[in-house]
């Protein structure tokens, strides 16, 4: 009858390859090719280049709410980049890189932000979710697609995004613990960002890490420098092989920074130093990676400032491009579509007299 | 006496509570420092300190749960559901313990609480932000259900919400958060919760409504009246459970005409309480069948159509006419 210290968990990981000046620990380097890394640095300047468009749009009066995703850019590229096209990607409602890296189209996302149902329609061959904004809502619907994977027998995983905040609601330790249960293939992303609205990371949770929330599902949990893109994709490289291999979920903590409001509806003057915002902008995951890639010669100064400058040339025509698909949608009558896979006798009924004179009390 | 908007109206209203009753305490999302997302809490953490105005963790069944302890507990508790689409998460809370604690222990456990919740499409707001769900509330025994349609009613309002021995669903149309401006006096003022008023008088058309879709109602009724010489009686539910039916039903004996402007979707919507609460009392009475003015049974639109999914005034005119029609 011994009392004891038990082991019940594996020790918590930490991992940072890349510090700020774009050095880094050699001996943790991933092997990429140098393509993917432009490709992922690219993505990178996109997100950062379409949120700085949204958010003029937004101030504009063109577009309604949104959340930017600025400063989280190597936190959702990192981990979005190791799963593969046939991986579901399962976002909340910042996910502007992850969106990107996955091919989604900048029009569409202004199109939802415009508040048209018509930018959330999935494209026929994406195993996307659209954007979730109830939080921690969407991590049990990544766990029933991982169930269907491990059930129908394939290797694919799902990979479901979320903040700091959604770990404290039901959903997110009911999606974990099911997923643990069923040794799942998902792999959770939390983006610490350090605040969820007004609310700092330290009130959020008692926990020292989020990261060590897995644990006590029987879930590996990892923290990772979210700034630092290679850490990111080392981390969601393991998780997603662990995945495809059988073995079970994983959580990934990516230690992160919001540079910008919540949303554009969020003054964080009220709740939030300047100098904190100051801080992170030095740990600013674009350029440090940037100076990674310069450093190992796959990009030069030319280069680099060149592709910042075609991605502004090719975002520049987003706006106008929304606007002439806005032109060519429905009217207000495309509510009544996709309600039901047959519209009812009585939804046809109101249907029909939307908007006209006939009797509103026609049930048909 | 000082012009206040509704959520100036509302803050003045906690604002008061917590200074008179000690045991009042507020929590939610955001609602200490930045003063909730849409500033109804304003400045109270300034004034009451963090234990009584509680920055909670995103996690709205904890909130209404706690919620229901502390108010058993001695404890006044008004909780905040950021918008009233995450309620839902605290749904089984709702149904399975507050609604019903003090049924299930016979009267040992009342849960005087009151949360309150954003709702209402209007705002351009995102997606789940905007459904207009009081059925989902209304049906449940044992919850009472406020909706104000304008400040100085909010403010009257919630002061009996957090003074009702019973859990109180205070639903908050943030379409009217800042529309307009009323006078709200400094002096206490309470509007006992189940009791309806009578909006506007009229002899031609009883018409109830509630929340948004209120004012928007009292126009129409003011412009067939100057155009058209039709007397439309309004009544504004304020309580919208449990239903005051006595002075609408009552109307409709004079009317002999009746509709109902609201804008949650029509079928299983409150329209269809009302309606059967106005042919059980007054049946005999009606002309002309009631007409239901609401939103589609579809789910909200994005923004770039909700004016269109919303009743209008035009609707609301067309409705009125129909239901005047034989
Ligand atoms: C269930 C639910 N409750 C409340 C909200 C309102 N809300 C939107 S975002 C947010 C904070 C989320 O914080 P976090 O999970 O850290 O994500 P972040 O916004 O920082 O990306 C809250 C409370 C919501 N959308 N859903
Ligand atoms: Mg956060």
């Amino acid at each position: 009858m011994p009392r004891e210290e038990m082991e019940v968990a594996p020790p918590l990981e930490y991992l940072s390859i890349l510090d700020e000046e774009g050095d880094l620990d050699q001996e943790l380097e991933p092997d990429l090719d140098e393509e993917e890394l432009v490709q992922m640095y690219r993505t990178m300047l996109r997100a950062r280049r379409f949120d700085k468009l949204l958010l003029e749009w937004q101030r504009g009066g063109r577009i309604g709410t949104f959340a930017p995703v600025s400063g989280q850019e190597a936190s959702q590229i990192g981990a979005m980049s190791a799963a593969r096209d046939e991986d579901w990607f399962v976002p909340s409602f910042r996910e502007i890189a992850a969106f990107l890296w996955r091919g989604g189209d900048p029009v569409d996302m202004t199109l939802y932000n415009a508040g048209w149902n018509e930018g959330v329609a999935i494209p026929e061959d994406a195993r996307d979710f659209p954007i979730s904004i109830p939080v921690a809502s969407q991590l049990p619907l990544a766990t029933g697609l991982a169930y269907a994977i491990r059930l129908r027998g394939e290797d694919d995983v799902a990979m479901t995004f979320f903040g700091d905040g959604a770990t404290s609601e039901g959903d997110f330790h009911e999606a974990l613990n099911f997923a643990g249960t069923f040794q799942l293939p998902v792999v959770f992303v939390c983006q610490n960002n350090q605040w969820a609205i007004s609310v700092p990371r330290e009130r959020q949770t008692a926990s020292e890490t989020l990261a060590q929330k897995g644990l006590a599902y029987g879930i590996p949990g990892i923290q990772v420098d979210g700034n630092d893109i290679l850490a990111v994709r080392v981390a969601a490289d393991e998780a997603v092989k662990r995945a495809r291999a059988g073995d079970g979920p994983t959580l990934v903590e990516c230690v992160t920074y919001r540079l910008k409001v919540h949303t554009t509806a969020d003054d964080p003057s009220r709740y939030r130093d300047e100098e904190e915002v100051e801080r992170w902008k030095e740990r600013d995951p674009i350029p440090r990676f940037r100076r990674y890639l310069e450093k190992k010669g796959i990009l030069d100064e030319g280069e680099a400032d060149e592709m910042t400058d075609s991605v502004e040339e090719e975002l520049g025509g987003v706006w106008e491009e929304a606007e002439e698909r806005i032109e060519t949608l429905g009217g207000p009558d495309v509510m009544f579509q996709h309600v039901y896979a047959d519209l009812p006798p009585h939804l046809e009924r109101q249907r029909k007299w939307f908007g006209t004179d006939e009797e509103e009390n026609d049930n048909g | 006496m000082a012009e206040m908007t509704m959520v100036e109206a509302l803050n003045h209203a906690l604002r008061q509570e917590m200074e008179r009753d000690e045991s009042v305490v507020v929590l939610g999302e955001d609602v200490g420092e930045v003063g909730g997302v849409f500033r109804v809490t304003d400045g109270l953490v300034d004034e009451f300190g963090e234990d009584r105005v509680v920055d909670t963790p995103v996690a709205e069944a904890v909130i209404v749960g706690a919620s229901l302890g502390m108010a058993v507990n001695g404890l006044r508790p008004i909780c905040e559901m950021q918008f009233s689409g995450f309620s839902y998460h605290a749904m089984h809370q709702i149904e399975n313990h507050v609604a019903r604690f003090r049924w299930r222990t016979r009267g040992r456990f009342p849960a005087p609480m009151v949360i309150r919740m954003p709702y209402g499409a209007g705002v351009r707001a995102l997606e789940h932000h905007s459904e207009s769900r009081e059925v989902f509330f209304s049906h449940i025994p044992g919850l009472k259900v406020v909706i104000p349609s304008g400040p100085r009613l909010a403010r009257s309002l919630l002061v009996s919400a957090i003074r009702d021995p019973d859990p109180v669903i205070f639903m908050e149309p943030k379409l009217l958060y800042r529309q307009f401006r009323e006078e709200v006096p400094e002096d206490e003022e309470a509007h006992p919760l189940g009791e309806s008023r009578v909006a506007r008088e009229g002899s031609d058309l009883t018409v109830v409504a509630w929340g948004a879709m209120l004012p928007r109602t009292v126009e129409v009724a003011e412009e067939i009246a100057e155009e058209e010489g039709i007397e439309v009686e309004v009544v504004d539910l304020l309580t919208v459970s449990p239903l005051d039916s006595k002075p609408f039903t009552e109307s409709v004996r004079k009317t002999g005409h009746a509709a109902v402007v609201h804008e949650a979707q029509r079928s299983w919507g409150p329209g269809g309480e009302i309606v059967a609460r106005i042919m059980e009392d007054s049946f005999w009475y009606l002309e002309a069948p009631i007409q239901r003015i609401t939103a589609p049974d579809v789910p909200v639109p994005f923004f770039a159509r909700e004016e269109a999914y919303l009743p209008d005034k035009d609707r609301i005119r067309k409705g009125f006419r129909a239901a005047l029609e034989a």
